[in-house]
């Protein structure tokens, strides 16, 4: 039996992965991805937690974010799609669009 | 060419007025017909006329961008059918309760205490008629004019209708604010980008003075909320007395949304920008009716609501009042701008309204509901003359019109008869309504009185000289009039006329509407000022 | 009911002026027949009433109530005394001789059908003044009239002068009614009533009231009376508001002759005569009217002793006419100003109406120095105004001088004020008759002084105008006759008549008195006709030598003692100067609108600040977000535990 405190190490490790991906590399497929460990991540824990305090809510919650996350996936890959097809590039400091 | 335009104009008339004297009997036999209709069957009378232009604007909105015609004549038949739908509220009225009537009351949201209440009263009553009536006007006026995003202009023209008449109807206050800010919307729209060269900026301004107006209000509603036991219920706040600190505080929290809308001195500002730039029947829809919201939430809401505060506070709104007749009129003297300077004779018209809902009187609070009706048609008549000649002119400066009156016979008429409307000349309804008015400050407080009697001076002044710029004199060689008014403007402003004339050799039939709805806004804040006199004195003693 | 009748008085003129002004332009050139037909219909139905009020009937009744508001309750009604029988009489058949004189004066003008509906309306309006049961109707009349006489001196409205006096006259007016309108407030105030019958029953109540104003204790009757007066003066024409009048002879002259002498102008002196109870209850009421009437008609005899425009002299005599009539009323003798009224009425159209006839066949020409020797072309014009001129200088045996003498016979007897006034009525009796005989004496004698042209044009006017001249020419000769005194062996019947309403004066002066008081204004007004004579008949020359050596007093008299320039210094321009300059310039312009644009300029200066903030770069936003969630999670971590 896998004690709770390693799958919650386990998952912060990947968590902090996810958040250090996310802030640090400059391209959005890549942070795409990030985003997407953050997600599971968190399933992770709430997979943990919910064995271990027996209650079933945690696993339903957990099929929601998995659908959220493929939602999100989808559209933010079609939104780079598009972003790609106007400006060429794949690259966060290129695109400063929303400067002041 | 001179003597060309002449002797096509001096026959032109002739023919108007035969041909459209055809239509009147029609037109009458069409009303009186629908009036007869419409009082035999039974139908919320109250909901059916607001939401009829509001469905019926959204659905003009799906109409193909090509069929323009469809959408001036879609507009023009639901504006009809709204104006005669709404006959049921002149004829069935009684005139012998000061209770609300036509009542509509329906749970809403009820964990709140919103209901859907409408319902209408002596006070009310006349606005409903008014609007469903300048809506008419507006379409008809803009048939020609507005010749780009036709059914846009026209939708917004019949969301504006919808939500101004649910402004009067509502006895909730969260109704009532949601159509409060709903007419904003399309009136905004309505100036930018259908208006005159400087429209965004007045747009905007008429936007944000507004609101910053209402957001107080709406604190003010959000408290009184919870002073009366969590209801939105305006009936149910009549009858709630506030502490007198509480009805300080809110008077002047409505007041700012009140006092924009009239517009009271010195937040007028916005008039005349908004005026200006505005298309002819946003023009007319913000001179009869939009600016009436003001004065009417004061006898709706400030008054009724929180009487001993209205009552202390009079005499601070009647030097306002009384500032705004007078700075209105003399400023009046020194515009150049046709649609301007009646923009500013507005400040001054209402500034009468106001003084007379604030000398608290009989005379006065009646000559106030009758002058604002008065102001509604004259002020909206005069709107929609000027939008009738600037079509042809395509200016308004005053100084490049000049002789009018030999090119356009019959429009010179009719403006004749709404320019002595505006100064109050005896067999005119703004007589009577002037005359109530003044009789009732003087009574209030007789300086007052005596001052305001000048802006009746001035405003003789400044319209006169209007008219005799534009009419007299000889014919403007820069000014085109190409030829007098046609059968659509004749039958425009034909309604108006009947009505300035009726009113002022029978205003009873108005007065007889308000006569004892205004008494039990009397007998309220005079007998709630008793009370408060009793604490103080009960206070004292203890 | 037979009540119908009075009402159609004033209403055949209105369905007159509806059909006219409607449907005018169908038939142009036939509109003075529904004009004329309703103005006598009226005529005819005021002779019967008239009748009947003779026969000792006064008619007072509701037609609707007009305005009720709480306990102000105002009716559409008519009362028909004596004193509105005589108006009636005076407004109609004046009125009817004018629309007939207009068929042939405004033959051929573009605006035909116009002018005869708007003599119509305000034939209407004048009825409606003189036969309403109470102020408010009054009120409505007043204005009423005051439109349509701003609708009738602008009638040339192409002209910048027509369509300026207009104006000045509706505004000066404006000025009057003011004060008239705040008078109607606090009879209201006070007696709780516009009616006339409820106001004179329930007046004594006022008696010894006070009111503050501004510190000062004034008497509440004098305080409103006074108030009245002020439209009285507006209407009137009288100091220091007569400044429209003379400006209103740019309409056309039938106007003049209608509006601006024999009936809207005399409406003051009807106001003030038909509230006699209130006036006569206040001593000091009484003496400004006496002062006003006294001083305004020795002020305007002034100054048309040098004015040239044939119209202006005769509208500078009406105006100082007026002045004689509030001088009677002043003194108590509200009867005697009635009956000069009457005659007033008479012989001031006949001149106007002369004057037209004049201009008729000058070609619109008004300077009475250009004409001359018309005598010979007109005779029927000539002998006619010859008459109104008699009558008005006050020659014994026509209408003027039986009015004229009863005023100053009446103001002799009542007290200082009245000496005073019967001083400057006499001498005002003679510069009457010496500017009215200068008009005659340039215009119709010696040789005529225009171009050759003009002379060739010289014509008699056309029958439709020369009749009502004749008819007007018996009135101004026999209108006096109703009121021959005891003295010369008559009984003074309008005196008599009148008194139910107004009253009658005291008279303590003996019989010899009043021979010496007749004789001056004889002596005085015939010293005046000789006067003008010798100036203007048998030497020429001494006008332009007395214009030399006293020239500053010819040129202020000239230029009206510069009444209108004061007003325009002093009124027109600085009200014009605040709303342009400061009203616009300034507190719209600077302060209002200085904030309402001041503070979204605050917010956007701050915005452009904080907008630095917005970098753009995805990764600031992200790591914003991470910090924030640091900072919350850390701040419960702590928190939360204690």
């Amino acid at each position: 039996m896998v004690p709770l405190e390693w799958y919650i190490t386990l998952s912060t490790v990947i968590f902090i992965i996810g958040v250090i991906g996310f802030l640090i590399r400059r391209n959005i497929i890549i942070m795409l991805i990030s985003i997407e460990l953050m997600l599971n991540a968190v399933n992770l824990s709430l997979v943990a937690f919910s064995h271990y305090l027996q209650d079933l809510k945690g696993q339903i919650l957990v099929i929601f974010v998995i659908t959220v996350a493929a939602a999100e996936a989808a559209i933010g890959l079609a939104i780079l799609v598009s972003l790609y097809r106007n400006k060429a590039v794949v690259h966060t400091d290129k695109i400063t669009e929303m400067k002041g | 060419m001179q003597t060309g335009h002449d002797s096509h104009a001096d026959k032109q008339p002739v023919n108007t007025i035969a041909r459209t004297l055809l239509y009147v009997p029609a037109i009458i036999a069409f009303v009186y017909l629908g009036a007869i209709f419409s009082v035999q069957i039974e139908y919320p009378v109250l909901s059916w006329v607001i939401f009829l232009p509001i469905i019926g604007g959204f659905l003009i909105f799906l109409i193909p961008r090509k069929h323009e015609m469809l959408a001036r004549a879609t507009s023009l038949g639901l504006t009809l059918v709204a104006f005669i739908l709404s006959l049921p509220l002149y004829i069935n009225f009684d005139k012998t309760t000061a209770k609300m009537q036509f009542t509509e009351v329906h749970n809403w949201i009820p964990a709140w205490g919103i209901k859907y209440s409408l319902g209408v009263d002596g006070i009310s009553i006349l606005f409903v008629l008014l609007s469903t009536l300048l809506s008419i006007l507006c379409v008809t006026v803009s048939w020609t004019a507005i010749t780009e995003k036709v059914k846009e202009f026209y939708g917004s023209i019949l969301l504006i209708e919808g939500s101004m008449i649910g402004v009067f109807c509502s006895l909730d206050f969260f109704l009532f604010y949601i159509f409060w800010e709903a007419m904003l919307i399309p009136m905004y729209i309505l100036i930018g980008v259908w208006g005159g060269p400087n429209r965004v900026y007045a747009a905007i301004k008429f936007f944000l003075f507004t609101l910053v107006g209402s957001l107080l209000m709406l604190v003010g509603i959000i408290v009184s909320y919870y002073y009366t036991n969590k209801s939105f219920d305006v009936l149910q706040m009549m009858n709630t007395t506030y502490p007198y600190t509480i009805q300080l505080i809110l008077f002047w929290a409505f007041f700012a949304a009140f006092a924009v809308k009239v517009p009271m001195f010195p937040v007028h500002t916005w008039l005349p920008d908004a005026h200006t730039e505005a298309p002819t029947a946003g023009s007319v829809i913000l001179a009869g009716i939009l600016i009436k919201m003001g004065a009417y939430g004061f006898l709706r809401f400030s008054i009724p609501l929180f009487p001993e505060a209205a009552k202390a506070m009079a005499p601070i709104m009647i030097v306002l009042s009384v500032i705004a007749i007078i700075y209105g009129a003399v400023i009046c003297l020194a515009q150049t701008d046709l649609k301007r300077l009646i923009a500013y004779s507005s400040v001054s018209h209402m500034g009468f309204v106001t003084l007379g809902i604030f000398a608290l009187n009989m005379q006065g609070i009646q000559g106030g509901i009758l002058q604002m009706i008065n102001h509604g048609i004259v002020t909206g008549a005069l709107f929609l003359s000027v939008g009738i000649i600037y079509e042809r002119t395509h200016t308004r400066e005053i100084a490049h019109y000049g002789g009018a009156a030999t090119a356009m016979p019959v429009y010179a008429a009719f403006f004749m008869i709404f320019t002595l409307a505006s100064i109050g000349l005896p067999g005119t309804n703004g007589f009577i309504g002037e005359f109530l008015i003044l009789l009732g400050g003087f009574m209030a407080w007789k300086l007052m009185g005596v001052l305001a009697c000048t802006g009746i001076i001035i405003g003789a002044g400044y319209m006169l000289w209007l008219y005799q710029k534009v009419f007299f004199l000889e014919t403007n060689p820069y000014a085109h009039y190409h030829e007098d008014v046609n059968e659509r403007e004749f039958l425009t402003l034909l309604p108006l006329v009947v009505l300035v004339l009726w009113i002022g050799f029978y205003p009873n039939a108005l007065l007889s509407f308000m006569e004892v709805s205004v008494q039990g806004l009397i007998d309220r804040v005079n007998v709630s000022a008793q009370q408060q006199i009793t604490q103080n004195i009960i206070e004292v003693i203890k | 009911m037979t009540m119908e009748k009075y009402v159609l008085i004033p209403l055949l003129p209105l369905i007159g002026f509806c059909i006219n002004i409607w449907f005018g332009r169908f038939y142009q050139e036939k509109a003075h027949w529904i004009s004329i037909l309703a103005v006598l219909g009226s005529f005819i139905l005021s002779v019967i009433t008239f009748i009947e009020v003779l026969q000792g009937k006064v008619i007072n009744y509701d037609l609707y109530s007009w305005v009720i508001s709480g306990n102000f309750k105002v009716s559409i009604g008519f009362l028909i005394d004596q004193l509105t029988a005589i108006m009636l009489i005076v407004v109609t058949s004046v009125s009817l001789l004018v629309h007939i004189y207009s068929v042939g004066y405004m033959h051929g003008d573009s605006g035909y059908y116009r002018f005869f509906s708007y003599l119509n309306l305000f034939t209407f309006s004048m009825l409606m003044l003189v036969t309403g049961n109470n102020l408010m109707q009054l009120y409505f009349g007043w204005e009423a009239v005051g439109l349509c006489s701003y609708f009738l001196i602008g009638y040339y409205f192409r002209k910048q002068s027509a369509a300026d006096a207009g104006k000045k006259a509706f505004i000066v007016n404006r000025f009057g009614d003011f004060g008239f309108g705040i008078g109607v407030f606090m009879v209201f105030i006070y007696l709780e009533t516009l009616h006339y019958t409820d106001i004179f029953a329930n007046i004594h109540t006022l008696q010894g009231q006070t009111i503050n104003i501004l510190g000062f204790e004034i008497g509440l009757v004098t305080l409103i009376a006074l108030l009245l007066f002020c439209g009285a003066i507006g209407k009137s024409a009288q100091l220091p508001l007569h400044v429209w009048l003379a400006d209103a002879m740019e309409g056309p002259t039938p106007v003049s002759a209608l509006i601006h002498a024999a009936t809207m102008v005399t409406a003051g002196v009807f106001l003030v005569a038909r509230f006699n109870p209130l006036f006569s209850m206040s001593e000091t009421a009484m003496m400004v009217v006496a002062l006003t009437g006294a001083i305004t008609s020795l002020f305007a005899a002034t100054i048309a002793l040098v004015q040239n425009d044939i119209k202006r002299i005769i509208a500078y005599s009406t105006v100082s006419q007026l002045g004689y009539m509030f001088l009677a009323c002043g003194v108590g003798a509200y009867g005697a100003g009635i009956f000069h009224l009457f005659t007033h009425a008479y012989f001031k159209a006949l001149l106007f109406l002369g004057a037209g006839s004049v201009m008729h066949a000058m070609a619109g020409q008004l300077d009475i120095q250009k004409m001359g020797g018309l005598r010979k072309y007109m005779p029927i014009t000539f002998w006619t105004f010859m008459i109104a001129s008699v009558s008005i200088a006050g020659i014994p045996g026509l209408a003027g001088f039986f009015s004229k003498d009863e005023i100053l016979w009446l103001a002799y007897n009542a007290g200082t004020v009245g000496r005073i006034v019967w001083v400057i009525g006499t001498i005002v009796a003679g510069l009457t008759a010496f500017y009215s005989f200068r008009i005659v004496f340039l215009t119709f004698f010696g040789k005529f002084k225009g171009t050759h042209e003009e002379e060739h044009h010289l014509h008699e006017s056309p029958s439709s105008m020369t009749v009502p001249l004749m008819i007007l020419a018996v009135g101004a000769i026999s209108a006096g006759w109703v009121g021959i005194p005891p003295l010369l062996g008559g009984t003074n019947m309008i005196g008599h008549f009148l008194e139910p309403v107004l009253g009658h004066p005291h008279v303590h002066g003996t019989h010899a008195e009043e021979w010496m008081v007749i004789a001056i204004s004889v002596v005085v007004a015939l010293g005046g006709i000789f006067t003008a004579a010798v100036m203007y008949l048998w030497a020429p020359g001494i006008p332009q030598l007395l214009g030399r050596t006293f020239r500053s007093i010819y040129t202020v008299l000239w230029n009206k003692y510069y009444v209108d320039e004061l007003y325009d210094y002093t009124i027109v321009r600085p009200t014009k100067w605040i709303g342009s300059r400061i009203l616009v310039g300034v507190t719209d312009g600077k302060i209002i609108e200085g904030i309402v644009n001041g503070v979204p300029k605050l917010i956007a200066e701050f915005g452009e600040r904080f907008r630095k903030l917005q970098t753009g770069f995805l990764q600031h936003y992200a790591m914003g977000m991470a910090f924030g969630l640091f900072v919350i999670l850390s701040l419960v971590l702590i928190f939360v535990k204690q």
